[in-house]
């Protein structure tokens, strides 16, 4: 294997790691903040070190440029929106769950 | 490397079903919000992944499109819970 080529196959096993285990958290986390906690970070993450390994072994220079690119836009918009998100259930009053107050959501 | 690509889009997948759990199940609206952001920020990484392993890394240009229709898409949706109406 040429050096680009491992390279990106490390680049892609984190991403693939970081990205399941968001998910996972997604499903087992147990109140909304706390699945946004998950979520946010490794979704920016994880798609980001999947990106950048795909751009070390594109061919030509024009879609490195995309694929980089790409990733930038996700690395502004996806932190974005998990904060739109989280300043929409705040303004509505969803209370974050804890051990003293388990009135909040299960 | 096609197997690596093909194992990567195997581990996005199963991300993918995962969410698609919590997207039905979960309590808030909120939850769907956020479940919803999620689909849509691995999609655009498995549209590149296709791209790579048919050969054709021109389907970059999809995941370009894509990417800025699910921010704005979430932004929408939010602005629309949050105040009721678009304007």
């Amino acid at each position: 294997m040429h050096w680009n080529e491992i390279v990106t196959t490390v680049l892609l096993a984190l991403g693939c790691v970081v990205s399941l285990t968001g998910s996972l958290g997604l499903l087992r986390m147990p109140d909304f903040y706390t699945r946004l906690h998950t979520s946010g970070k490794t979704d920016s993450l994880g798609q980001f070190l999947i990106l950048i390994g795909l751009a070390f072994v594109t061919p030509d220079v024009l879609t490195c440029i995309k694929v980089v690119s790409v990733g930038m836009i996700l690395m502004i918009a996806a932190p974005t929106a998990t904060h739109a998100i989280t300043k929409a259930a705040h303004l509505h009053d969803l209370r974050p769950w804890t051990r003293s107050d388990p009135g909040g959501e299960p | 490397m096609q197997w690596v690509y093909l194992f990567t889009a195997v581990a996005l997948l199963i991300g993918l079903l995962i969410i698609l759990i919590r997207a039905v199940v979960g309590p808030t609206v909120y939850d769907v919000i956020l479940a919803t952001n999620a689909i849509g920020t691995k999609t655009i990484v498995f549209v590149t992944l296709l791209g790579y392993i048919s050969g054709r890394p021109e389907f970059i240009d999809m995941a370009i499109i894509y990417a800025l229709i699910t921010f704005i898409t979430t932004v929408a949706i939010l602005k629309f819970a949050e105040k009721g109406r678009l304007d």
